[in-house]
């Protein structure tokens, strides 16, 4: 059984090599203007950077460009998708398909990674961006464990799945928060809006928090749980899924070293070991249970949730 | 580009690239308003593969009966299989699309290239609309799907005029943009509110519409205890509903861009909604393109859409993105200031008695008024009511009952009559 690759979000460059060190195979990077809800923000110089760090040390870099582009975005897209390709990143993330038209003009040999977020449902759509050009699909947070493994069977693409961490559950364009602040007479500085500062909102009804913020991409509505499956990873790696995720939007570096540590000593202990892994899952668990953020809680995402409609 | 407009041999200049309007129906008989009150197409929703799940949908028969229905008039009919699939909707969707293509669909209205390809395969004289669930948002976007073989793409509810007259500058194809009705807040797909707080997935017609409940804002540091809100007691909770959209003076403007067809949502409204939306629009869009130079903006028309808001409106992100203006707190209602009280079956010129089915109650000394589009709308204070027996009554009561009165000018079937609410 091969090991997937463990992909997982630096919040600057000082972090890159001790998430390296800590199990990480690959890092995920990019700046606001491009890339949706970050766990840090990397101009070019940071890019460039961070190659060098992850190259030197064995880990591949992927750049992300999933925002949903308007018009006055598009001119941008192929210089820096160039300048991505000429400090060799090593695949760029894309929903909008204005990257796959940009990408063929400026560097139709750049690796492309397809992650809409909530709109990769099915195989045969995996597929398709496949056939478009992505080497890789990232599957929806929303789809149970059987589906993904049934697409990794049926896909002609690498398949990747998030493993841990927060999701995003809503996206406007609008400045929600501002527009709220506006509306009672108020100010919130603009910097207040954003992720630097935590603001969540309270559901009373479900008695859940949802962290929100505001962004060039407009604003977002994060999942109230955290989640987690160092504990159910079987199906995944029996299955061959090739990279696993740990998205570390909204935490810190020590958690996201933590979390990688222990995703990799899972990951390979059942690669060695089934039964070995099975008696220390939920000592795994345990380890990041008592590092969780106050508010957040762990639970399974959709994992084993079936959805109505 | 096509060209928009042209001279009369008398130098009047007129539009001759007109847009489709494009009328939602949630039912046959909300198809057929929606057609007589002037639609040149119908959008309507299978029983598989569509948002909406609660909407009232169309079997196949039901469909077959719309298209031929719509053919009779010129009208196109679209179908709606907009749905991001899971692996386990797969099953059924090639029979489904080889119906709609025997049924003589126009065309359906996708989002996932699932569905897409399938159809291109299965039924190819079905054309494919690009669903406004994909957030179509600029103009390398629309040329990537040109390129895929699609007819028609529908743009994200966050493209403003701007936008759209860049787009039809660079890409050749049909472009389709919502002008009424309510919205999303969201990215359209990109939502997932209901799948975290009820189980219902929003991108498989399960939404709830979470986004207009109320929340509280406040601010906490990871590893704190303390909240801080940022509100005060007094102050309406934070919540993210939006005006719905109302585009009726900016018409002129989309006409100009050369937008193919504008669309009014609202599959699960009434039909009074469906004939009164669709009926300004007729008007505002045929009034422009006869004489787009002498165009004024009827306030009548303004009056008129409002009756059947349930709402407040504001144009979205036609001029600017928009604000806390076009948001509603607190609440987010508005006050429906008239009822649907009945549709007209028969009108007797010689006695000047109306057949008319009832729809809300009324009886007699109300004032109602009628509208339609043989009609100017008029009003009229309802004197004696007689049921289908020729009894006299003291109110029409019951729902779909048959009931006569008499009303002084002339009317036609499928007219409607409407009531104001106290
Ligand atoms: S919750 Fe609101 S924004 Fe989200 S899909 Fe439903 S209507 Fe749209």
């Amino acid at each position: 059984m091969k090991k997937p690759e463990l992909l997982v979000t630096p919040t600057k460059v000082d972090d890159i090599s001790r998430l390296i060190n800590s199990g990480a195979t690959a890092i995920l990077i990019g700046e606001e203007k491009y890339g949706l809800r970050l766990a840090g923000e990397f101009n070019r110089d940071d890019i460039k950077e961070s190659v060098k760090i992850a190259h030197g040390l064995g880990a591949k870099v992927y750049v992300s460009m999933n925002a949903l582009f308007h018009n006055d975005k598009l001119e941008f897209l192929p210089e820096y998708i160039s300048f991505l390709s000429d400090v060799n990143v090593d695949a760029i993330v894309f929903g909008d398909p204005a990257v796959i038209m940009a990408a063929r003009e400026a560097a139709p040999e750049m690796k492309l990674h397809w992650n809409t977020e909530t709109t990769a449902t099915n195989y045969f759509t995996a597929n398709y961006w496949g056939q478009k050009g992505a080497k890789r699909a990232v599957m929806a947070r929303e789809i149970n464990m059987d589906s993904i493994v049934e697409t990794k069977e049926k896909a002609e693409v690498e398949i990747e799945v998030q493993v841990h961490g927060m999701t995003c559950m809503f996206q406007s364009k609008r400045t929600l928060i501002g527009n709220y602040m506006e509306f009672q007479g108020k100010d919130l500085k603009v910097e207040g809006r954003s992720k630097d500062r935590t603001l969540f909102l309270h559901d009373p009804e479900r008695d859940a928090k949802y962290p929100i913020f505001e962004d060039e991409n407009g604003t977002h509505i994060m999942s109230p749980n955290d989640i987690c499956i160092i504990d159910e990873l079987e199906d995944m790696l029996d299955a061959g899924v090739d990279s696993f995720k740990i998205d570390g939007v909204l935490k810190s570096v020590d958690y996201i070293e933590k979390v990688t540590s222990l995703y990799n000593e899972a990951i390979e202990l059942y690669l060695q070991d089934p039964d070995a892994y099975q008696d220390k899952k939920f000592f795994y668990l345990e380890e990041i249970e008592k590092i969780q953020p106050i508010n957040r809680n762990l639970d399974t995402g959709f994992f084993f949730k079936e959805t109505v409609y | 580009m096509q060209q928009i407009s042209s001279f009369t041999p008398e130098g009047k200049r007129v539009i001759i690239k007109k847009p489709e309007l494009l009328a939602p129906a949630g039912s046959l008989e909300k198809l057929k308003i929606a057609v007589h009150y002037g639609a040149d197409a119908v959008f309507i929703g299978g029983r598989e593969f569509g948002l909406r799940s609660n909407a009232d949908n169309f079997s196949i028969e039901e469909m077959r009966e719309g298209v031929e229905f719509a053919n009779k008039y010129g009208a196109k009919i679209y179908v709606t299989t907009n749905i991001f699939a899971h692996n386990e909707n797969m099953e059924g969707l090639e029979e489904y699309l080889k119906d709609l293509q025997e049924v003589g669909v126009t065309g359906i209205i996708v989002a996932d290239p699932l569905i897409i390809e399938t159809c291109k395969r299965v039924a190819p004289n079905v054309e494919v609309h690009l669903s406004t669930q994909q957030s179509l948002t600029n103009w390398q976007a629309i040329k990537f799907w040109k390129e895929e073989g699609l007819h028609r793409v529908v743009l994200a509810r966050e493209v403003g005029l701007e936008e759209m007259l860049e787009m039809k500058k660079h890409v050749d194809i049909e472009i389709e943009t919502f002008i009424h009705g309510a919205m999303c807040i969201a990215y359209s797909g990109r939502c997932v509110l209901s799948n975290h707080m009820t189980a219902r997935d929003s991108n498989r017609g399960g939404c709830c519409q979470s986004c207009r409940w109320d929340y509280h804002l406040f601010e906490q540091d990871d590893h704190k205890e303390e909240e801080i809100a940022l509100y005060q007691e007094a102050d309406d909770p934070f919540t993210m509903s939006p005006k719905d959209l109302n585009l009726l003076e900016g018409i002129p403007q989309v006409i100009e861009a050369g937008i193919d067809s504008l669309k009014v949502e609202g599959r699960m409204k009434s039909i009074h909604y469906v004939a009164t939306v669709t009926s300004v629009y007729r008007k505002v869009i045929d009034a422009y393109c006869a004489d787009p130079d002498n165009f004024k903006i009827d306030p009548k028309w303004i009056e008129e859409l409002d009756k059947c808001a349930n709402r407040d409106t504001a144009p979205a992100f036609f001029e600017e993105v928009p604000t806390y203006k076009e948001q509603m707190f607190g609440n987010h209602g508005k006050k429906t200031t008239f009822d649907f009280a009945g549709l007209v079956l028969d009108y007797d010129e010689d006695t000047k008695i109306v057949t008319l089915q009832q729809r809300n109650h009324f009886k007699p000394g109300d004032e109602v008024e009628f509208f339609g589009p043989e009609i100017e709308n008029f009003t009229q204070q309802i004197e004696k009511i007689w049921d289908e027996d020729d009894e006299e009554i003291d109110a029409a009561r019951h729902p779909l009952q048959i009931v006569k009165f008499k009303v002084d000018k002339p009317l036609y079937p499928n007219n409607m009559m409407r009531k104001g609410v106290l």
